[in-house]
């Protein structure tokens, strides 16, 4: 039975690699790139998933982590290109280009970022939560901005992508399996913690706070630990995003990013493992496919946003599958 | 001399961001919708009021189009999406209306290009003031003040003592009441929300003259408003206007100040960066810490 | 006389000019039924909520089994053994009665921030889960989901949720609330066997359950309670006829 219910999330996650190593046989590397774009901003939305489909947090403010994590890669990896330290008090540090280096401090800061914001923002409820998780985001975007060390509001280029052992990360395919293998890391991860003791007290937390306290059991404590993990995966998200463009900008911490990133969530399915796949599938597609038609694709993207809100408030894997989730 | 007419841009600036947070308070505090698209109905007045000034020559009928354009789009945009999310969840609100944003900044970009458009001002506002004191001021600013002044004014009479405020009101406090007592609340809460469109739609055309008129231009202003109701307590005009007066003074002067404080103990050049970069956090802070203090807000309903 | 379970001491709370509790005492013995009964308006769900933690007291103090609980948050007095129901019955909705009925014994064992183990396969939750369930008359059900249940068999998992939490005390809501006469008259068989679990607070408006089931009875009238004692005393109490059944006659 679990088989059956897990069917679909593999199904959207094998597509998502048939098509990738079908495109780098016949010789495709601009699809391979997309869909390692895929990949990541599926992998942004399963963090957000974690907040806002598992535990009901609405949080309009995860660009925050995903930018965070982004810029933590492209400084490490400057300060290694420059052969200068990044920090010399309280302790030295030095750069570097290592990913399995990296991703312990992007997801370390963005993880430590959600903890500070998750616990003052977890103090208020409803419209306030919106509101003041996108008001901090916006808080480290004018931040970036107005910072000129690390580029300001030219954002941080680095040339080279960094290295991951083993493998050759210039390797359009070869750096998508490194991404698909973080999302389906995570993917398993975030089925096993939903199944857990805490996915089960998360779960109910989202559905009846009141009862959930009745039982003994804090909601804070379990909200703000859903919200750390979902912003850790943020920031891991945004460290391969940073390494897939070898570029950041303040347009990463922008709330634009985290509606999209909203919107991976919501147009795939609310509280469906693989839905931010599909969500960021179709929004990459779009895109792709769009873009080249009209200048103006954002408008018919808002269009078909506004349709699929009013229309099929299950998203799309709620439309195939015909069930709401969780 | 120089504190004070800090003191004044911040109360200009408070005075131009309570016009944009009276409308989001009260649509959110009627009607319990979030509404991200506040922003591009800013932008739209901006536009219209470009539009028509350039077109006729007058300042005057531009400002008067921005309060039309913006109210006639608050209008129809309620009627054809907004009355949909009302019993939405706001998970929904949000994502509809950061859809409507796409489609209102597309709209926008594909009509006038990405070009921004200037507006130049009628000489009467275009001078300057000298004030008591003997100081120079400009003109502009001071009608900003004394425009949000008499929007405040207006409101606290609107709600507190005219019929359409008694609605507003029991809307507020019990929306099967307000239904039952045969009030047509289909009506009000467009005329609500077209009250609210009409004032961000002045706002902009106000911000529009003096900078420059562009797509995005509303969605700074947005996330600013949003901080100024959290701060205030969603739902409250009195909230809106001291909210927005806190942020207005906290972040002017702070870009004012802090880089002079900063300068004292640095050298120049790295007092304006550190300077600047914690002004423009500075009133997220303030934010943070009345959120700690009151988690729904100065005047915020109690839970 | 044995040591009362539950013991409140002059337990006050104004809302501005209301007195809503008003220097209420009380003691839940043990193995007793003890009924909070007055008219509409007269505090007793301030009261329970003021037990429950869920709203601050201005004075006065609560002691569980000797223990103040006064400064405890809500999750600490249920874990110390406080169980409640709700006046609207409340359960997890999209989550099974299996799950709702080990969310209960998960609150209860403190153990909560456990990540990767699979609840459903940990022995430690399901095994007593799956015991209350039964116990509660809900065997074969323990794969729908709440929502689906009937307003009767939503009753019997609160109950079993209340159960799985080992409780030295339970406050009860009005657990008749909306019931058919069936229903109630299942449910006052069911309080009575889980009177021999743990002492029962009881508000409850169905006269026909309370007396019935109460050991004792206490009225609160505008905040205060007006008189304590056994049924009979109580059915005899001048003051109690006049203020209070009085109006039901």
């Amino acid at each position: 039975m679990r088989l059956v219910a897990a069917l679909p999330n593999l199904v959207i996650f094998a597509a998502l690699v048939a098509t990738t190593v079908v495109a780098a046989l016949t010789g495709n590397p601009y699809i391979v790139t997309l869909a390692t774009k895929v990949a990541i901003l599926g992998l942004a939305g399963a963090g957000l998933n974690l907040a806002l489909g598992y535990g009901g947090m609405v949080s309009f403010g995860h660009a925050a982590f995903f930018g965070l994590g982004g810029y933590v890669t492209a400084i490490l990896a400057s300060h290694a290109a420059n052969g200068t330290p990044v920090a010399t008090f309280p302790f030295a540090m030095t750069g570097t280009t290592e990913m399995l280096a990296i991703w312990p401090f992007a997801i370390g800061a963005a993880g430590l970022a959600a903890l500070v914001i998750g616990a003052l923002s977890l103090r208020t409820t409803g419209v306030y939560f919106i509101m003041v998780t996108l008001a901090f985001a916006q808080m480290l975007y004018y931040f970036a901005v107005s910072w000129p060390a690390y580029g300001g509001e030219d954002g941080l280029s680095f040339y080279v992508r960094n290295s991951f052992p083993g493998l050759n990360t210039f390797a359009p395919l070869q750096f998508f399996g490194i991404c698909a293998a973080a999302l389906g890391a995570v993917l398993i991860l975030e089925t096993l913690l939903t199944q857990s003791r805490f996915g089960l007290a998360l779960r109910a937390v989202r559905q009846n706070e009141g009862r959930v306290i009745a039982t003994g059991i804090r909601p804070y404590g379990i909200r703000l630990t859903a919200f750390v993990l979902s912003g850790m995966v943020a920031g891991l998200a945004g460290s391969l995003f940073a390494d897939l463009n070898r570029f950041v900008s303040p347009a990463m911490l922008s709330w634009h990013m985290s509606g999209e990133i909203m919107v991976f969530v919501i147009l795939g399915g609310v509280g469906r493992l693989a839905g931010p796949i599909a969500g960021a599938a179709v929004f990459i597609a779009l895109e792709y496919l769009l873009g080249p038609v009209s200048d103006h694709w954002q408008a018919l993207l808002g269009l078909l946003l506004l349709a699929i809100v009013l229309f099929a408030p299950g998203g799309l894997m709620g439309l195939v599958l015909r069930r709401r989730h969780v | 001399m120089l504190l004070a007419e800090q003191a004044l841009n911040g109360l200009q600036y408070g005075m131009m961001l309570f016009l944009m947070a009276a409308g989001l308070t009260l649509v959110f505090g009627v009607m319990g919708l979030i509404n991200l698209a506040h922003g591009s109905l800013y932008m739209v007045g901006a536009f219209a009021c470009a539009v028509v000034a350039t077109a006729t020559g007058s300042f005057w009928l531009g400002l008067a189009a921005s309060l039309a354009a913006a109210a006639a789009l608050g209008a129809l945009v309620e009627i054809v999406v907004i009355r949909r999310l009302y019993a939405r969840d706001h998970l929904d609100q949000v994502l509809a209306t950061f859809a409507l944003i796409l489609v209102f900044s597309e709209g926008t970009r594909w009509l006038f290009g990405s070009f921004p458009l200037y507006l130049s001002l009628p000489p009467v506002l275009s001078g300057a003031v000298t004030l008591p004191g003997g100081f120079v001021y400009p003109a502009f600013r001071l009608a900003i003040i004394a425009i949000g002044a008499v929007v405040a004014f207006g409101l606290f009479w609107l709600v507190g003592r005219t019929r359409l405020g008694t609605r507003i009101r029991a809307g507020e406090a019990d929306r099967e009441m307000i239904a039952a007592l045969g009030v047509d609340i289909a009506r009000l809460y467009t005329a609500v929300f077209a009250l609210g469109a009409a004032l961000a739609g002045l706002a902009g055309a106000l911000v529009g003259s003096v900078q420059a008129v562009q797509v995005g231009m509303g969605e700074p202003v947005l996330i600013l408003a949003f901080v100024t109701v959290v701060i205030g307590g969603i739902g409250s005009i009195k909230g809106a206007l001291i909210g927005a007066l806190l942020v207005g003074m906290t972040d002017t002067l702070g870009r004012a100040l802090l880089p002079a404080f900063f300068a004292r103990f640095m050298e120049a050049s790295a007092a304006t960066s550190v300077g600047s970069a914690l002004a423009s956090m500075l009133i997220y802070v303030l934010m943070a810490l009345v959120l700690v203090w009151r988690p729904t807000g100065l005047y915020g309903a109690r839970p | 006389m044995s040591e009362p379970i539950l013991s409140i001491r002059n337990l006050t709370k104004s809302f501005g000019a209301l007195k809503a509790t008003d220097d209420v005492s009380l003691d839940l013995r043990p193995g007793e039924i003890h009924a909070l009964i007055g008219p509409n308006g007269a505090g007793k769900s301030t009261l329970i909520k003021q037990i429950a933690g869920e709203i601050r007291p201005d004075a006065g103090r609560i002691t569980l089994e000797g223990q103040a609980i006064d400064m405890l948050g809500a999750a600490e007095r249920a874990r110390l053994g406080l169980a409640r129901s709700f006046q609207v019955s409340s359960v997890i909705g999209d989550c099974t009665v299996l799950e709702n009925v080990m969310l209960a014994v998960e609150g209860a064992s403190g153990r909560v921030f456990r990540f990767f183990r699979p609840a459903l396969s940990d022995r430690s939750l399901t095994d007593p889960a799956l015991f209350h369930i039964s116990h509660a008359g809900l065997s074969g059900r323990e794969a729908t989901r709440a929502r689906a249940l009937s307003h009767g068999e939503r009753r019997r998992l609160e109950i079993a949720m209340a159960l799985a939490m080992r409780p030295s005390a339970f406050l009860l809501d009005e657990p008749m609330a909306g019931m058919g006469a069936d229903g109630a008259r299942d449910l006052t068989a069911i309080l009575a066997e889980l009177k021999t679990e743990a002492p029962i607070l009881l508000v409850e408006h169905d006269m026909d359950a309370v007396f019935a089931l109460a050991d004792r009875i206490s009225v609160l009238v505008y905040g205060q309670i007006i008189a304590t004692g056994t049924v009979d005393e109580v059915r005899a109490n001048d003051e109690v006829r006049r203020s209070y059944l009085g109006e039901e006659a």
